[in-house]
Formats: structure tokens, C-alpha cells, sequence
């Protein structure tokens, strides 16, 4: 399978990819990591006029660390943020739904930015973006806009990015303190899309109590669904939480699809069974 | 060389090139050669009404567009039959509506990926978006999906076969009803095993190229039958065989799909590079090989089993529908497969076999490693599992109940093989396999250690199988051996290599025959110009046929050599050995001739060529008594030979699974696996493991994670690697392997064929594994952890029976 | 899209592939696993499913291991390539090469450059891996004859051939590096 013919440009700035973009609008793809782009491609699933190829817009490719957040440029590599402590040390959920991406080598190529603006409902990290409550930067010609998580992810494969807009950043704020935080998914083989993932964040006050239990899933909506289940648990010592009771509600909350690998009623209790897991495994790991 | 390699884990000959990155595939070659593409067809059941490939014409870089009305024109002004329907390769008189289809269509489609029209152009990029601009007209029609719709036969595929049969047979050995009817016990299983397919990394491609001037056709194709292919396109071009070659260049993969020919394409491709006196090379990429290959395993089988209270088999009676696909080229070998091998390594009193198969609108069905055996197989190990379970009785001891044991050798079940011939058991040791397989697995531990853990609230389980392979296969194999002036032996047979080794199997085999070292033998394999009768690589038979064909024909080579080495040395045949490629005297190792002299001196000269030739010229030879070439002799240190088999010879293996699935989601964890097989003596142990190792991969994808997702419209819905899920090392569990020896007295060498092992009875051992470890009957595989979370629910609300676990004090199931 | 008639735009790419440089004109959708087997003729990289998913066309950029078939020509402009044809020659073998050799970790031999890329930079790495990690390594490549059992042996003695071979090059004794590149091993694995 060959890509049908396209005309391509390969931007040396971030100022000259906008203006290409602004120039093609919406018959053109941006091409970054092409992990997601290229088999699509390849495949004539999609024929675009012109390729955006932004590698070489080297002020995109950053990992960043503040008092608030984790930056990660458009040109960041799933393995360079997978791999970077200080983002790991400020967001270990970082690493820990990196590492249920695809296999190293599709890592080693595509991007973290590039994998939110896919918007695919299988992808890991749109349920990080989700979770932490992050944004994504988008950019056009003249002006750039902060887009809430809850706003970005429209539909499968559909993010709100308009023609002439490139998503440059994503930025994932830190947990509150005393948060533990975990990714549990079950795949058919290693490294495949998930059948069904969670990403859990559980969060304790001074005591040691319960305050927040909230999940995010992939692969049981069109977009990244968020869960607060903290009503299941509130005010429990996490010693003796029945995290079950919690992935209880989150079954009544999910409405799955099924599709050639998994029927919905699977799926549903996935998210329930996960749930649970995910939970006491993120509260596991809340510092002391 | 006193070292014997025959049993030897040689490393390979072939490695240094494939490793380096300098071996040729299909697509290494003929970079300048012009791309193709197909228009296939988008739908599964289709009238054809029209092509317009007007668009196309634009696109720059376009050589030519062919269609059916091409072929027939093409078939009219050269007497050539391109147009014809593709051959029926295995004729059958059970096929009594066989159909084959067309290169391209001609005015109905059956089945999604049927190529249409063929697009040439400067390369394969251009000719995908030419085909893209051909615009063709088709009427629906509602297609046929699935062995039910089959049988039920309210749609037809061939609207001259109104039930959709193919093929029906019945074959029966005994009174089956009368046994069943006087059997203490009686039980029905209904069982379901669904497609997949080989699915090499490679996939199919053809290279051709017309040489004008001389009228002669190269056709380089990815084909385990390279002679076959030959035969086809010359057949089909209207060309004598001999203006034809056929080369199978390094192949990546076959597991059968490649034995299946003349391709649309194979036909094709070289008829436009005649026509249009250019090299024309196709290669299809993964969705093509998806579509437009063959898949195999889909069958749906009713048992009925009466037995005694010791589990004996007493009445067999066994219907089982499969689905051959749009189209029956290949014949019925596979169903006629299933209904032979499915008897394994038992006796049962009476058996009756009877088998139909449909014409569904997929794609067509022929042999994937197993080749109807694994359905076989499926069948009657989940039989006796449900008579250990209704006894309550250990399974491996029912299974030992009904074996055949070494004295009844050879076994004659009184019906007709896959070969023609009486099916008939040559040698095997069932109860020593047993045996082994039990010592391997730790049989009774590994049983009270999974009770132990399921009393624990783990879900493990212990499933075991048996099967017995037919190999080595007729009609015959041949090979020539040379030992060339130089020293070198060049070995040459006519069938195929893709990746079992044969460069050095058989160059074992050669070497030790002769006494040479194994560096001086080079095989070649697959390649007409060098051996132009064979048959091919499939159904576990290169060893068997061509290695003993290499043994027979170097047999002959070493007493030539002896015989012209004895005049040298005026010595006795009788007194000489061959050793590390030198010709002595046993004993005297100081009287000896090179075997490169030898073959000087085998073709007597009147002219030399170098110094070495110089002594077999005529006043060096100084020989005056009779004719330099006796009336029964001819020149040269060669010799050519073939292996003909009387009949198959069986091989036989069993295999342990251990599992564990996970109460709340259902995934299913590989512990343990352990092979005992059978193939008699071993040339290369190292392969023959790698060919185990291989063959179990398959068997866990078949298993637990590759099937063929057909819609109801026909659409394949995962025809990529993305949706059809081929195990990763993380999904292959380590694999415990013992052997057993058992000769076959049917060939020189007594070697079994052992390339399909691995997979045959993989099926059956994971159904027996989980049916263990869940406590519930599973009749119906593939099984995913959805489909298990499903049958979990299912035996919860009271639709599918729970495994009959009877208390056992001796480690049966608990 | 571009019309049917006119001539595709060749773009300009320099790269460098196992250590030569490379100029050419290639259309801008030529995928670097064509442009590696076509255009430089170096067809030791295979493709099998032009998805992404086998890994057959695994080459290394930068030192990477990347998939080939996802990567377009004009794409590897100014990085470095090393493709299988790289890695080694039959004369003088990688480590990798050598190791899947002596181990039988490759059969038809059609996924092997593949995963010779992808554990050669893994060796880097990973001088010293357990058996679990070198599975784990290996878990993004298809190998539909071997079932992995041989492939999984191989990386372990790469990790072997290649510490043996750096101890001895440490120590100064540049013969016993070269034996040690150069030892074979029986088909469990021990060396003889």
C-alpha cells in the first residue's frame, strides 16, 4: 500500500509551518511522529494535498517541568517524555501510560502532542490529558489558544482543531499533594490498543482519608471518559476501602461499544474490574 | 571426515547471507522491472456489469490495463488460454461441483478481493493510483458468510450448486450404528473452530521476464512448487514446459498458502511481461495477502461416540461441514484430511466419517500448516475428554485405552488417505510417547498442582492431546548430485525452501554419503533450470522425499566414484572409503585420490581446460581396453535419483498446556507447554525444534488470538495486522520439547516428516486447558477473554453445561 | 491531489545510510523502506505489512530503532541511517548477526533484519539483560516461523559475545575479543 501523491513542505520555524497552514487549511495533515499519519496514509484512508511535515520546527521539541505542570512541545517523542525524571518525578502518570504505548520502537518516532491531536479513543494519553484536567496550546497564524481537555476531544479521531491550526504544546498540571496515581489496561497482545484502560488519580487528606477518587478511560467512549467515584469512597481510611464498590459505579457510568474484540458487556466490566484495581494501586502509591 | 552430520544441530549454511541483509527475496529482484496493481473487488458477491478505465489513462507513468476482454482477445490471436478458468488441481471424484475462478473476472465476483482489472505501470506507487481511477459497475448480489448460511443454503454462491456443496464423502470402516447402538455409553459433541490462515511475513510476488529472441519465459515466484508453476504458466501461455522456468528465489515463509497455484497473478504477470516484452513484477502487499490468499481451519463438526466403561471407543460417528471459500482449486484435500487424520493414534471399533463442503463468498481455502489435521484432531480430543470426564476417569489414561500399540504396527485403518493410499500406520510407540510426555510434563504433579490452585480460587488448568501425522507424501522427489572437477558437490532438488534448512539438511545428508565436508556441498532447491521434476513443499514431505532422493542419488555418485577410484588405485570397490573428500584405501590412508580427481578422470577428454583436466586426457590415461565410456555409463561424477513412497509415513506427536485465567478478566495466561514428538531419526535437531517451536507459535495464535472476522456482508473486517492478531514473544510461552525416535521402515533413511507438528494439536489442548482451569465445556475455538467472559456468563445463567469433575484419588481431573 | 497527468515533485534528500552519504531526488510520499531497497538497492530490510505492526522494516535513525515503513524518504533527510546491511558483513558479523547464527533465531530469515536492528541498539543499552527482558525487547517484532524460543537465546548471547568481546578489548588482548566474536555454540546454548 502507497501513499497517494501530496505536495509537502518541511518548515524550518514555527512562524513559517503556521503560515503553510494557514495557506493549505484543511487540505492539509500535519505530519510529526506519522506513527498514526502514516499508516493512514499508506493505506489511502486518507489523501491529503499536502503533507506539513513540522520535524524540523525545533523550538516545538521540549519536555518541560514547573511548579505546576508538566510542557511537553509538539515534537517531544512519546520516549523522550517517557523517559525524562523530572516530568516523571512531577507526574509519574507520565511514564506509567507511556509505557502501555504501542511498543519502544513507534515511541522512539511518535509524539505525545501528536498522539492527543490523533484524538483516538484507544490513545493512553488522551485519558492523561483528561485526568490531570491539561490543555492543549493550539496555534495559527497571529494568534494561539489554551484548549481545555474537556473541550478538545470531540469524537474518535476528531479533535476540535480547526484548518490552520497546529496543536504546538500539551500541558499536564501535577496532582494535588498527597495523590497517588496509576494506568492499568488490559490489551489482546503487548503493546496493542487497549480493550479497555484506566487512568486513576486517588487523592488523601492529612489523616490519611479519602478526599478524590477519580478515573479517566480509553477505549469505552468516542473521547476520554472522566469518572469522579469519589462518592463510593469518600472519607474511608485507605487501609480499609472497598475500591470494588467504586469500579461498582464506574459500570453504571461507562456505555462501551463493541466491536470485533471485545462485545460492550466486556468492555463494562473491564472498567469495572480495572477500576477497582487501578484505584487501589494509585492509592498505594500516595507518599507517606 | 569420521564425524557423522546426519544428527548433528549443524548451523546453518544459508545464515551468513540472510543475516547480513544479502539474500534475495522476491522483491530484491528486478528493480527495474515495471509495478503492478490490481482493481479487486470492493464487494462479496457481485455481478460485474462494467469497467471504465478511462481515468486511469492519465496517469502518468501508465503502461497498460487489462481486463477480462484483454485475456480473451489475447487467448484468440495466440492460442493461448489465459482467459480459461484456473486449473482444479486435485480432482476428486467426492468434488462433484468443483468451481475455480478467473485471472480476472470475467462476469461475477465471489468473494471481497477478487482481482478485476490489472494495472502495469512504471512502478508499484503509480499503478496503485491508476487502479484508483478505475471505475467499475458491479449489481449486488446478497453473498453467502459462514457454514450455516452455507448449508442452509437460502442464497447461493454458484447459482448452479443450489445447495452450496462442493463435495460431500463418506467414508466408514465397521458397523458403526450397531456398535453405537450396543455401546455401554454414548455422548454428542457439537464443536466449532474457526479460520485463520498462514500468513507469512512475506507475501506472494512474481517476477517475469520474456526473453523475445529466444521464445522462453523466467517467472520468478514465492512459491513452495516451483516446477508447478512452471507447468501452469506454460500450460497457460501455450508454451512448451521447456521454454519455461520457474526459480523460487530465498522465500519468507509459506506454512502452505504458497503451495496453492497457478495465482491469478502467476498467470498474469508473465503473460503482460510477454506481451508487452518488459519484466513485470507484482509483490501484494498485507491487505492483498489478506484478501486474495487462502485461509483455512473453518468447520463446523457434530460427534457421536459410543464407548465402554474404560473409555474405549467402540462407534465414532462423525459429520462435520467445512467451508472451502469462493472457489475450489486446491480440491478437497483438507476436509479429506480432517476425516482421516482425526482417528490419531487410536482404533476405535467403527468409525463413519462424513463430510460436506460449502461454497461460501470468502476467500478460498487451502492448506495452512496442519492442513485439515488440527480440525481432525479438535475433534477427537475433545471426544476424549468428554468420555474422561463422564467416567470420571484421568485423560491420559482413556487416550492410553484406545491406543494402537507397537505390536499392531503396521496399523491398517482400512480407509483411503490423502495420498490415494490405504491409510495405513507404519511405526510409532504411542504409550512411549505417552510415557514421555508425562516424565516431561510432570503429568500427575502438574494435575494435583493445578487442584491444589483451582481449591485455592485460581483458575488453572491442565489440557493434553495427541495426533498422528501422515508426511511424506508421493508421487516423488528427486535430486542430482555432481561432484564437480573442482572438488565441490552441487546438490540439486526440485522442491522448495521456505526457511526449514533444507540448504543444510540436506547438505548433511550429501556429506555424509559421499565422506565430503559439509562446506564442500552447496544445495540448490526451487529452481527448474537445475531439477525440472518435483512436486513441492508441503504436507511434511522434503525430508522424506527429497532427502532420501539425495541419499539414493548420492548413493549412486559414491559407487561411481569408488569404481573409477578403484582402477586409479587398483584397488576393490570394496576396499576404498571416502574420507573428508578423498578416495582411500581402508587401512592405507596413504593410497588415496582426491574425489576432484575422481571426477576428472570421470569424464575421459581429448582436450584439457586446466591443469588438473590434463589427466584425463587420452595419452594420460594411458587405458586402451575398451571404450573410454562404457555402454552403461556416462561422463561425469553425477548422479540423479528419486524416492518414490509406497505410502505415507506417519509421524506422531502429544503435547501438555498448562494454563491460568484471571476470575474477573478473563485473560489467559500461558504457564507451561510441553512437545513430545515422534518423526524417527533426526538430520538437524536444532531445526527440528525450531520447526516445533514454530508450528506452536501458529498453534497459540490460532487458539487464543487470530481469527478471520467475516461480517455478514463478506467484508473481512481485519485484514491488517493491526486486527488479526499474530502472537508477539510476549504471547509464546517458553516451550518444553522432548523427542522420540521411532524409524520408518518405508525409506533408506527411516526419517518422518516434522514441519507441521508444532500446530496440529494445538486447538484441542487449549480447549482442554481452559474447558480445565474454568470448570466449563468449551466446544467452540478461537477463545479471547471476551468470549470468555461470555461463556462465563452463559454457564452462569445455566446454557452451557460445567465440566463434570468427578472426585479422583489418582490425580484425575478435580 | 496531485492531477493524474503531471509528473510527481522530486524534493531533494541528503542522508546518511550506514555511514555513506547519500544524495537523491525522491517524490515526497516514497517511504524510506522503498527508498533504502529500491533506490539504494540495499534490500536487506524487508517490508511486511507497510503498517507499522511486524517491524520487518526496522532500521535505526540516529540509533533508534524506527519503523522504515512509517518514515517517509524525505523525512530522513540529514539523520543516519543504519539498515542490516550496516550492522555487518558475512566476513565480519555484529555480534547480533553472529549470535542469531549460532542460536538458529532466524528461519526464512524474512523478519530477522528487523529485529537484528531493534537488539543491536537494545545490546547497547542493555549490556546485561535477564531472559525476561530481552522477551519484553523483542515483543515488537513478528516472527511468524521461529516462535521466538531461538530469538529470545540470541539477544542473551549478543549480550554475551558483546561483554566478552569489550572485557578482552579492555584488557588489551584483541585476540580473545575476536574469539570470543568468533565462538561457537551447540544448539542448547553452551558454548563449545
Amino acid at each position: 500500500m502507497k501513499p497517494s501523491p501530496f505536495a509537502y513542505s518541511a518548515p524550518q520555524s514555527l512562524d513559517e509551518a503556521l503560515a503553510v497552514l494557514a495557506d493549505v487549511g484543511g487540505d492539509g495533515k500535519v505530519l510529526a511522529g506519522g506513527q498514526s499519519l502514516l499508516p493512514i496514509l499508506n493505506m489511502r484512508l486518507a489523501a491529503p494535498a499536502h503533507v506539513i511535515d513540522i520535524n524540523s520546527v525545533a523550538e516545538l521539541s521540549y519536555v518541560t517541568v514547573d511548579a505546576d505542570s508538566v510542557q511537553v512541545g509538539a515534537l517531544a517523542r512519546h520516549a523522550e517524555v517517557e523517559h525524562d525524571d523530572p516530568a516523571y518525578d512531577a507526574l509519574p502518570l507520565l511514564r506509567q501510560a507511556l509505557r502501555l504505548v504501542a511498543h519502544p520502537v513507534i515511541r522512539n518516532r511518535g509524539t505525545t502532542v501528536g498522539s492527543l491531536a490523533h484524538a483516538d479513543p484507544s490513545g493512553e494519553m488522551t485519558a492523561v490529558l483528561a485526568l490531570t484536567d491539561g490543555t492543549v496550546t493550539a496555534a495559527r497564524a497571529g494568534s494561539t489558544r489554551e484548549i481545555a481537555a474537556a473541550d478538545f476531544f470531540l469524537g474518535p479521531l476528531e479533535s476540535c482543531l480547526e484548518p490552520g491550526e497546529l496543536a504546538v504544546a500539551a500541558r499536564f498540571p501535577r496532582l494535588p499533594v498527597r495523590s497517588g496515581c496509576t494506568f492499568v489496561e488490559v490489551a489482546r497482545r503487548h503493546g496493542d490498543y487497549a480493550v479497555c484502560g484506566v487512568a486513576a488519580v486517588v487523592t488523601l487528606d492529612e489523616g490519611g482519608l479519602v478526599v478524590s477518587a477519580r478515573t479517566a478511560y480509553i477505549s469505552v467512549a468516542p473521547t476520554p471518559l472522566v469518572l469522579d467515584l469519589t462518592e463510593a469512597v469518600a472519607g474511608r481510611a485507605v487501609r480499609g476501602v472497598d475500591w470494588a464498590a467504586a469500579g461498582e459505579l464506574a459500570g453504571t457510568q461507562v456505555d462501551p461499544e463493541a466491536d470485533i474484540h471485545a462485545t460492550a458487556d466486556y468492555r463494562r466490566h473491564l472498567a469495572r474490574v480495572l477500576t477497582g484495581r487501578a484505584l487501589a494501586e494509585a492509592a498505594g502509591r500516595v507518599a507517606a | 571426515m569420521t564425524t557423522k552430520l546426519f544428527g548433528e544441530p549443524v548451523q546453518r549454511v544459508e545464515d551468513a547471507k540472510l543475516v547480513t541483509g544479502t539474500a534475495h527475496f522476491l522483491d530484491d529482484l528486478g528493480h527495474d522491472a515495471l509495478g503492478v496493481a490490481f482493481v479487486r473487488s470492493p464487494h462479496a458477491h457481485a455481478r460485474l456489469l462494467d469497467i471504465d478505465a478511462s481515468g486511469a489513462l492519465d496517469v502518468e507513468g501508465l503502461v497498460a490495463v487489462y481486463t477480462y476482454e484483454d485475456l480473451l482477445a489475447a487467448d484468440e490471436a495466440e492460442g493461448s488460454s489465459v482467459s480459461h478458468a484456473l486449473p482444479l488441481l486435485i480432482p476428486h471424484p467426492c468434488l462433484h461441483a468443483p468451481r475455480t475462478g478467473y485471472a480476472l473476472a470475467r462476469d461475477k465476483v465471489n468473494h471481497v478481493g477478487e482481482p478485476v482489472v490489472m494495472v502495469v505501470a512504471r512502478d508499484r506507487y503509480l499503478a496503485e493510483d491508476a487502479a484508483e481511477r478505475v471505475v467499475v459497475t458491479y449489481d449486488f448480489l446478497p453473498p453467502v458468510v459462514g457454514v450455516d448460511n452455507a448449508r442452509r443454503a437460502e442464497r447461493t454462491v454458484h447459482e448452479d450448486v443450489p445447495d452450496n456443496v462442493a463435495a460431500h464423502m463418506l467414508q466408514q470402516v465397521g458397523d458403526v450404528d450397531s456398535a453405537m447402538a450396543a455401546a455401554p455409553h454414548r455422548l454428542r459433541l457439537d464443536l466449532d473452530i474457526e479460520r485463520s490462515a498462514s500468513m507469512p511475513m512475506e507475501g506472494k510476488g512474481v517476477l517475469a521476464r520474456w526473453d523475445a529472441a529466444d521464445g522462453s519465459m523466467r517467472v520468478y515466484s514465492s512459491t513452495q512448487t516451483s516446477t508447478s508453476v512452471r507447468a501452469a504458466v506454460a500450460a497457460k501461455l501455450g508454451l512448451p514446459a521447456g521454454k519455461v522456468e520457474c526459480i523460487a528465489p530465498m522465500v519468507g515463509g509459506g506454512f502452505g498458502v504458497k503451495i496453492m497455484h497457478p495465482w491469478p497473478e502467476e498467470v498474469l504477470v508473465p503473460w503482460a511481461a510477454r506481451r508487452l516484452d518488459r519484466e513485470v513484477k507484482w509483490v501484494e502487499d498485507r491487505r492483498e495477502h489478506f484478501v486474495s490468499s487462502a485461509h483455512e481451519r473453518g468447520q463446523l463438526q457434530e460427534v457421536e461416540v459410543g464407548y465402554d466403561d474404560a473409555g474405549r471407543v467402540l462407534a465414532l460417528d462423525v459429520r462435520f461441514w467445512h467451508d472451502n471459500g469462493a472457489y475450489t482449486p486446491y480440491g478437497v484435500i483438507v476436509p479429506i484430511i480432517t476425516s482421516t487424520q482425526l482417528l490419531g493414534p487410536y482404533k476405535p471399533g467403527a468409525y463413519r466419517c462424513e463430510w460436506w463442503s460449502l461454497y461460501t463468498n470468502t476467500v478460498i481455502v487451502t492448506p495452512y500448516r496442519g492442513a485439515g489435521r488440527p480440525q481432525g484432531v479438535y475433534a477427537m480430543e475433545r471426544t476424549m475428554d468428554a468420555i474422561a470426564a463422564q467416567l470420571g476417569l484421568d485423560r491420559a489414561d482413556v487416550r492410553a485405552h484406545n491406543f494402537i500399540t507397537p505390536d499392531e504396527m503396521p496399523y491398517d485403518h482400512g480407509l483411503v488417505f490423502q495420498d490415494g493410499r490405504p491409510l495405513i500406520y507404519d511405526s510409532g510407540d504411542f504409550p512411549a510417547s505417552l510415557a514421555k510426555l508425562k516424565a516431561l510434563a510432570g503429568w500427575e504433579d502438574t494435575l494435583a498442582m493445578a487442584a491444589a490452585a483451582r481449591a485455592e480460587g485460581r483458575r488453572v488448568g491442565v489440557g493434553i492431546a495427541c495426533y498422528v501425522e501422515g508426511t511424506g507424501v508421493g508421487p516423488y522427489e528427486g535430486a542430482h548430485v555432481v561432484v564437480e572437477t573442482s572438488g565441490k558437490v552441487k546438490v540439486a532438488t526440485g522442491l522448495t525452501t521456505q526457511g526449514q534448512g533444507h540448504f543444510t539438511s540436506f547438505a548433511q545428508i550429501a556429506a555424509d554419503e559421499l565422506g565430503v565436508p559439509l562446506e564442500d556441498v552447496e544445495v540448490v532447491t526451487g529452481d527448474t533450470r537445475r531439477f525440472g521434476y518435483a512436486v513441492g513443499t508441503f504436507a511434511s514431505r522434503a525430508a522424506v522425499m527429497s532427502g532420501n532422493a539425495i541419499a539414493l542419488a548420492s548413493r549412486r555418485v559414491r559407487e561411481k566414484a569408488l569404481r573409477i577410484a578403484g582402477d586409479a588405485l587398483e584397488a576393490d570397490p570394496g576396499d576404498l572409503e571416502i574420507v573428508d573428500g578423498s578416495v582411500r584405501v581402508k587401512g592405507s590412508p596413504a593410497s588415496s585420490i582426491p574425489l576432484a580427481t575422481v571426477a576428472v578422470l570421470s569424464n575421459p577428454l581429448r582436450y584439457a581446460f586446466d591443469e588438473a583436466s590434463k589427466a584425463a586426457t587420452q595419452f594420460a590415461t594411458g587405458d586402451t581396453d575398451g571404450p573410454p565410456i562404457a555402454d552403461d555409463e556416462e561422463p561425469g561424477l553425477e548422479g540423479t535419483d528419486y524416492y518414490s513412497p509406497t505410502q505415507a509415513t506417519f509421524a506422531n506427536g502429544m503435547h501438555v498446556a498448562v494454563v491460568e485465567t484471571d476470575p474477573e478478566t478473563a485473560e489467559i495466561h500461558v504457564l507451561r507447554y510441553c512437545v513430545v514428538h515422534d518423526c524417527g531419526p533426526l538430520i538437524n535437531p536444532m531445526i527440528v525444534e525450531g520447526q516445533v517451536h514454530g508450528g506452536v507459535a501458529q498453534g497459540v495464535g490460532g487458539a487464543l488470538y487470530e481469527r478471520m472476522e467475516y461480517d455478514e456482508n463478506g467484508q473481512l473486517l481485519n485484514a491488517s495486522f493491526m486486527d488479526f492478531l499474530m502472537p508477539y514473544a510476549s504471547e509464546v510461552p517458553h516451550i518444553e520439547i522432548d523427542h522420540l525416535e521411532t524409524r520408518s521402515p518405508l525409506n533408506p533413511l527411516g526419517i518422518k516428516g516434522a514441519g507441521e507438528a508444532g500446530v496440529i494439536p494445538s486447538a484441542a489442548v487449549f480447549a482442554a486447558a481452559i474447558e480445565d482451569a474454568e470448570g466449563i465445556v468449551i466446544r467452540r475455538m478461537p477463545i479471547s477473554p471476551s468470549d470468555l467472559f461470555e461463556l462465563r456468563r452463559q454457564h452462569v445463567a445455566g446454557d452451557v453445561p460445567s465440566l463434570n469433575r468427578t472426585p479422583q484419588g489418582d490425580g484425575g481431573p478435580t | 491531489m496531485t492531477a493524474p497527468e503531471e509528473i510527481e515533485q522530486l524534493h531533494a534528500v541528503r542522508l546518511r545510510v550506514n555511514g555513506v552519504w547519500h544524495d537523491a531526488q525522491v517524490p515526497a510520499r516514497r517511504l524510506l523502506s522503498d527508498f533504502l531497497r529500491h533506490d539504494l538497492r540495499l534490500t536487506g530490510t524487508h517490508v511486511g505489512c507497510e503498517h507499522g505492526v511486524c517491524g520487518a522494516c526496522t532500521v535505526l535513525v540516529d540509533g533508534k530503532p524506527t519503523r522504515s515503513c512509517l518514515m517517509l524518504a524525505v523525512g530522513a533527510r540529514d539523520h543516519e541511517v543504519i539498515t542490516v546491511e550496516g550492522l555487518g558483513t558475512p566476513e565480519a558479523m555484529h555480534p547480533v548477526q553472529q549470535a542469531f547464527r549460532e542460536c538458529h533465531g532466524l528461519q526464512c530469515g524474512f523478519c530477522t533484519p528487523g529485529f537484528l536492528t531493534t537488539i543491536a541498539a537494545f545490546v547497547e543499552e542493555n549490556p546485561d539483560p535477564t531472559e525476561d527482558e530481552a522477551r519484553e525487547a523483542i515483543s515488537g517484532n513478528l516472527c511468524r516461523c521461529t516462535g521466538y524460543q531461538n530469538i529470545v537465546k540470541s539477544v542473551l548471547r549478543t549480550a554475551e559475545i558483546t561483554r566478552d568481546s569489550r572485557s578482552s578489548e579492555t584488557s588489551g588482548d584483541q585476540e580473545a575479543a575476536e574469539e570470543a566474536r568468533n565462538v561457537s555454540v551447540d544448539h542448547d546454548g553452551r558454548a563449545t
